[in-house]
């Protein structure tokens, strides 16, 4: 089994949604993410992320600005630490999350084995 | 590791908008509605993302509340300088020793179902006609969307967007919402609050909405506003009381009204034991509740006549010379066509098709019923059971044209076939 990270991008569910939907895509995501540990496929939950914060590069104290550092529908929302065999099952098994439905994506990474 | 899987109430999300939005609009005040609104939809995509990862917690709505009350000091302390917020909190709001404790107050069960009522008192506002009262409800306190309730009503949305911002419009300029002390204009506004509860209810029962999710859920809605009525010692007269009963009797015939294939069933037709014996015994226990005072409103005769079909075994079994008299009683108390009609199917079943018939004939404001689908459709099952299929097929084919949705023309379009035979 490889370890593989998955992040949530864009999809924000806010908006125009009624509580009546919003209620829906919670419950779809609550049976996504069981269905994930009932198959064995789920390392750590993971965390959502505050669609704020601060962006540090470069040497100088002043290169720190306030986020967000991508367009929104790009920005990720949290992530999941999966377990899978390979990325080929890694993106099969993203394929079922919820985020599609309001315009989202997920992006797949294996984590770098590394053998020391 | 992974999130709970706790099964949330069917509309949790919903009934918790309504709830909310109530509490916000008091502290508030409701020309603030749209800031409440807001704080609204915040809580929830905080809990959407929130539960996404963690699952649903213990007590969700207490959560929802609680991100709510936050979210309602934060706007306080924030905007309190530049906006004024409910006049009658005045003080206790612009103090930090009193702001906390006060919203705290505030957000207590009792307090939010008292905010609940005022809500619904105030969406009855007399500058606002009837079907906009009920939209303003539909959407304020049952957390429907603008298009949810278009779709309710199979109306366009541009429609019923201008009906609730002008509704808003009229409650904003209310100044403050409606105080539940009982004086003054409380039992004028408390009819009218019946009125739109009643309209509801039938707006799901016989409504124009074919689809049988959306009948059923603006019938629950009826029934669980009705429900908050009768909490309020105010609020909880005889006639409260009948509503509720009216509601719960015919509620309980919902399940036997239309068959698996979507159709719907007269209540000639229909198995009576799919009825819901539950929602029939509490309706009777509300009915003789409401037999106390000496107001007879028509809330009681309606509940009274839902209530000798759901003791009845069969249509064979009815009563119906009963049914008859509280017809009556019903047309003095509200002079109606299609009650009336009503009160000439009964009379056919008591007496004949024959005597139906000349009782349909007699009714005083027959033309108002020209539109009516189920004026020719009664006409039509009346000549049909006195032997003359060919009149009948006519006045059928006549009540197909008026078919307001598809079920109906399905219902109508089997009597035809019934005449062929």
């Amino acid at each position: 089994m490889s370890e593989f990270l998955f992040l949530y991008r864009g999809g924000d569910s806010s908006g125009s949604a009624s509580p009546e939907e919003m209620q829906q895509t919670m419950q779809k995501w609550v049976a996504w993410m069981k269905a994930l540990g009932d198959g064995g496929n789920l390392k750590a939950i993971g965390n959502p992320l505050e669609p704020s914060g601060k962006v540090v590069k470069g040497k100088q104290k002043s290169a720190v600005t306030d986020g967000p550092y991508a367009e929104a529908k790009d920005l990720v929302g949290g992530y999941t630490l999966v377990e899978a065999g390979d990325i080929n099952q890694a993106a099969e098994l993203a394929w079922g999350c919820p985020i599609f439905e309001t315009g989202g994506f997920v992006e797949v990474r294996p984590i770098r084995q590394i053998n020391m | 590791m992974e999130p709970r899987a706790v099964e949330l109430d069917e509309h949790l999300f919903r009934h918790e908008a309504g709830r909310m939005v109530a509490a916000l609009t008091r502290i508030f005040g409701v020309h603030n509605l749209a800031l409440a609104e807001d704080v609204v939809q915040d809580a929830f995509c905080r809990a959407l993302e929130v539960w996404k990862f963690r699952g649903v917690p213990e007590n969700p709505a207490a959560w929802l509340m609680a991100t709510a009350k936050h979210r309602a000091i934060d706007v306080l302390r924030r905007e309190r300088t530049v906006r004024t917020f409910a006049p009658e909190l005045g003080r206790m709001l612009e103090s930090e020793w009193t702001l906390a404790p006060a919203v705290h107050d505030l957000f207590g069960p009792n307090a939010i179902q008292d905010d609940e009522l005022r809500m619904m008192f105030s969406c009855c506002h007399p500058r606002l006609q009837e079907p906009a009262q009920i939209a303003l409800i539909l959407h304020i306190l049952c957390g429907f969307s603008v298009r949810e309730v278009a779709s309710a009503f199979l109306s366009s949305k541009a429609a019923i967007e201008k009906r609730i911002t002008r509704g808003k419009k009229v409650l904003a300029g209310s100044k403050k919402l409606f105080e539940l002390n009982g004086a003054g204009d409380f039992s004028a506004r408390l009819s009218a609050v019946h009125r739109a509860l009643y309209l509801l209810f039938n707006e799901g029962y016989h409504g124009a909405s074919a689809e049988s999710a959306v009948r059923t859920e603006l019938c629950g809605e009826a029934l669980r506003l009705a429900g908050l009525l009768r909490r309020h010692p105010l609020a909880s007269t005889p006639a409260t009381l009948a509503l509720g009963a009216l509601m719960c009797l015919h509620a309980a015939r919902l399940p036997g009204r239309v068959n698996a294939s979507g159709d719907l069933n007269s209540l000639f037709e229909q198995d009576r034991s799919q009825w819901d014996a539950n929602l029939a015994a509490e309706g009777q226990r509300l009915l003789d509740l409401s037999a106390s005072g000496s107001e007879l409103t028509e809330y009681h005769v309606e509940a009274a006549i839902a209530s000798v079909h759901a003791r009845s075994l069969s249509t064979e079994d009815t009563d119906w010379e009963r049914i008859v008299a509280l017809y009556d009683t019903l047309l003095a108390i509200r002079p109606s066509p299609v009650i009336a009609l009503n009160r000439a199917i009964a009379i056919a079943q008591h007496q004949g098709p024959e005597r139906g018939l000349e009782a349909i004939q007699a009714i005083a404001d027959l033309h108002r019923l020209a539109d009516y689908p189920f004026y020719p459709a009664t006409l039509g099952e009346l000549e049909l059971r006195s032997g003359r299929p060919e009149i009948a097929c006519k006045h059928f084919h006549t009540a197909r044209k008026l078919a307001r949705n598809p079920m109906e023309r399905r219902f109508v379009e089997r009597r035809i076939a019934a005449c062929g035979n």
